[in-house]
């Protein structure tokens, strides 16, 4: 019987978390990107909304695919990635309300000091990628469908190169998030294509620097999307929609242009431009 | 000898609870071609204290166990009171391994044990723990943990708690074999206190000198077959047996 | 290898300081992966003490199933609980995706086999030694088992820490069932993954040894208390 007790009072501390105790705090759930996540963007401004509205935001921050997925599925609020055509897809069938431009910022080319396919101070990233293939450098490639790598695969194509024949060779597809790949980059002296935000922030370098940017070609568009409260109720569609609404207020776009490290400027407020 | 007629024994003394007498019939038991038991018949009745006994290896041990039902024969029967044996009439029979086995907590918390397995309440287990502690005189060992107890007292305890349920016969299993002659002596008097109290008594023992001392009846087991049974005056006397004859002479058997 | 001297700075100041960040996380990987244990334990222990005790047939199966069981990738776990957990899947509507509560389910499934391995390794060893003497006093298999484990409690410890090391260490499985949402569900070992994707190799390296220091420390107080309590009381 005393046993019985014991095992009910167990049974009852464990089961406490699950009442829900943490949902007595007012927050949204936002599928976003591990390369945002990275940069440090969040850190700074979601503060500034949850002092604002009173709604803490939490970040599931996973590969473009993954935070795709989870809002089709409805596992959160709202949807914060740059991937504009998947995106507008996800809008077009139904899982999104509406999708709206927040803020871009640019990729970059990154590569080892010693530079072996020449491109260095480069403004070309068509060039500079043909210039990689043609040296049969090591090039170091997310590979997991998310927005950069999208953007990786977009380069080639204009190039009129079929990078995915040297797979294994020269071209080496981590299927990884932004910080993995670019420590094996570092690890293995390979180019690779990064948004500027994670390289700036990023803090296992080696000897790599920025060989290639500026590039009208390497813009990076981000959109958000509240997740559908008709295909899932259980949506926090109020909520959801006073943080949408937030980041593409003058305050918001403000705070994203107000983020920098090491003085520079990350992202760049776009919203209705 | 009277038979246990203890009016608060256990649960209760009706007759569907009794153990007695065991029979055995046709026990046979055979391991990797070797015949352990050899169509054995014997009967333990209430009264005489019955020692089995016989040279290593005999099957004595064997044998006891199967009355116990601890081991299932190959061929033949076994009864308690004329029906199958189970579980439920467990804590009428009483048994003492040579190797005692304690468990993991204190002397007195041992006894308890074997009480509440028995279905004995709470209030009567603490009560009768205690008196059964006291009567086999360990009582000043009550909270020391069992197994940090010499051989000699742990098999005096395995006793005390084969005794604590009150069962109508003890069986015992060469309880001495690994004990100095004072703890043997010890083990002989407790069993015999136990038997003049009324409880029937089964002792295998290969010891020639200690079936002397304790039998009334004696049953002689060679090779697995029950080579000779009856009082024990007649069978150290005059054994009608050429292996009885030869292992009270201390002689090698065939 | 200026990353492991600058890893033991790391870890000195986070210390030190009491590091709020540093607090918190290790308070949450100590509720999640200790509330996982007790959980698995509850199921776990009887569970192993059963499969020591009771003959049944397919009981070899069932044994090469929770040995093999042991091995499951934390990443595999985290995937199933988190199919399970999904507002698309069967328990969806009971939000627990992204909550530590999520966590120590994943992890408690994680833990299971481990401690139900290990029980029954030690409680068949000390069913041989109590077998025949329990059966002769009527004691049947529920109540085998309770004595059992009751007897060997302190061996048991050993299954429970085993489970514990599994539990702290992973990180395949809250990563994702969790999120690794910052002040919610981030743990030790998710915010090594992050600061190491974040190339901040010593920091994630000093928040490793904290992760090791925690691990001993926790073995340490347990095997102590085994020994006092133990060894004093019972031999």
């Amino acid at each position: 019987m005393r046993r019985l007790g014991l095992m009910l009072l167990a049974a009852a501390t464990l089961l406490g978390p699950l009442t829900g105790a943490e949902a007595a705090d007012r927050f949204i759930t936002v599928q976003s990107t591990t390369s945002t996540q990275n940069s440090g963007l969040f850190e700074t401004i979601l503060p500034k909304f949850t002092a604002k509205a009173g709604i803490e935001v939490r970040v599931v921050a996973v590969g473009t695919g993954q935070a795709m997925k989870n809002a089709v599925n409805g596992d959160g609020d709202v949807l914060f990635v740059h991937a504009k055509s998947a995106e507008q897809k996800f809008v077009a069938e139904g899982g999104g309300v509406e999708r709206f431009d927040v803020m871009y910022n640019d990729f970059v080319i990154v590569g080892p000091k010693a530079d072996p396919a020449k491109v260095a101070g480069g403004k070309d990233a068509v060039a500079a990628i043909r210039a990689i293939a043609t040296a049969g450098a090591a090039f170091a490639s997310r590979g997991d469908d998310s927005g950069t790598d999208k953007k990786e695969k977009s380069l080639w194509k204009s190039a009129g190169i079929d990078q995915a024949k040297a797979s294994g060779g020269w071209y080496r597809e981590t299927g990884s998030g932004m910080g993995a790949t670019l420590n094996t980059a570092v690890g293995m002296d390979a180019y690779a294509l990064t948004d500027r935000a994670t390289w700036i922030a990023f803090k296992n370098r080696g000897d790599h620097a920025i060989v290639v940017e500026g590039d009208p070609t390497l813009f990076n568009q981000y959109g958000v999307i509240l997740v559908s409260p008709t295909r899932h109720p259980h949506v926090k569609a109020a909520d959801g929609q006073a943080f949408v609404d937030w980041l593409l207020s003058a305050e918001g776009q403000a705070a994203i242009d107000g983020y920098q490290i090491d003085g520079q400027q990350m992202f760049y407020a776009n919203a209705g431009k | 000898m009277r038979p246990s007629a203890d009016p608060d024994s256990g649960a209760g003394s009706r007759s569907d609870r009794r153990v007695l007498p065991i029979r055995g019939a046709g026990l046979a038991i055979r391991r990797a071609g070797r015949v352990l038991l050899d169509n054995i018949d014997i009967e333990i009745v209430p009264g005489p204290l019955v020692v089995i006994m016989g040279p290593n290896g005999a099957g004595k041990s064997l044998l006891l166990r199967v009355l116990a039902t601890l081991v299932p024969p190959d061929a033949g029967t076994v009864t308690w009171a004329g029906t199958p044996p189970g579980r439920e009439r467990a804590p009428r029979l009483g048994f003492v391994f040579q190797k005692p086995v304690m468990l993991r907590r204190s002397v007195i918390d041992n006894v308890r044990y074997v009480l509440k397995v028995a279905g004995v309440p709470r209030a009567e287990r603490n009560r009768r723990a205690e008196d059964a502690l006291a009567d086999g005189g360990l009582s000043r060992l009550a909270g020391s943990p069992a197994r940090v107890l010499s051989g000699g007292e742990q098999q005096r305890l395995a006793i005390v708690r084969a005794l604590a349920t009150r069962p109508e016969v003890l069986l015992l299993d060469e309880p001495t074999a690994n004990l100095d002659p004072s703890a043997t002596l010890a083990i002989e008097t407790q069993v015999r206190d136990a038997h003049r109290g009324g409880t029937s008594v089964v002792f295998v023992t290969h010891d020639l000198g200690q079936a002397r001392r304790l039998a009334d009846d004696v049953a002689f087991v060679h090779h697995g077959r029950i080579a000779e049974r009856g009082p024990a005056d007649r069978f150290f006397n005059a054994p009608s047996s050429e292996a009885a004859r030869a292992f009270i002479e201390g002689r090698l058997l065939p | 290898m200026q990353d492991f001297s600058a890893a033991f700075g790391e870890a000195f100041r986070l210390v030190a300081s009491l590091d709020p960040d540093l607090v918190e996380i290790v308070g949450l990987s100590l509720r999640v992966s200790l509330s996982a244990v007790l959980a698995a334990a509850l199921i776990g222990l009887p569970l192993g003490a059963a499969l020591a005790v009771a003959r049944f047939p397919g009981r070899g199966i069932a044994l090469v199933a929770v040995n093999s069981l042991m091995g499951l990738p934390p990443v595999v776990v985290g995937l199933l609980i988190y199919l399970a957990l999904s507002r698309a899947g069967p328990f969806g509507p009971l939000g627990l995706l992204y909550t530590p509560s999520a966590m120590i389910i994943a992890q408690m499934v994680l833990v299971i086999p481990i401690i139900a391995a290990v029980t029954r390794q030690t409680v068949e060893d000390m069913k041989d030694e109590y077998d025949e003497q329990l059966r002769v006093l009527g004691v049947g298999t529920a109540g085998m088992v309770a004595t059992l484990l009751w007897d060997a409690r302190f061996s048991l410890l050993t299954a429970l820490l085993a489970g514990f090391g599994r539990a702290i260490a992973e990180v395949g499985a809250v990563i994702i069932v969790g999120g690794n949402i910052d002040h919610v569900t981030r743990v030790m070992t998710t915010a090594i993954a992050l600061e190491t994707s974040k190339g901040d190799l010593a920091l994630a390296l000093g928040l490793g040894l904290i992760l090791l220091a925690l691990a001993i420390g926790v073995n340490a107080a347990v095997m102590g208390l085994r020994r006092t309590a133990g060894h004093a009381a019972f031999g």
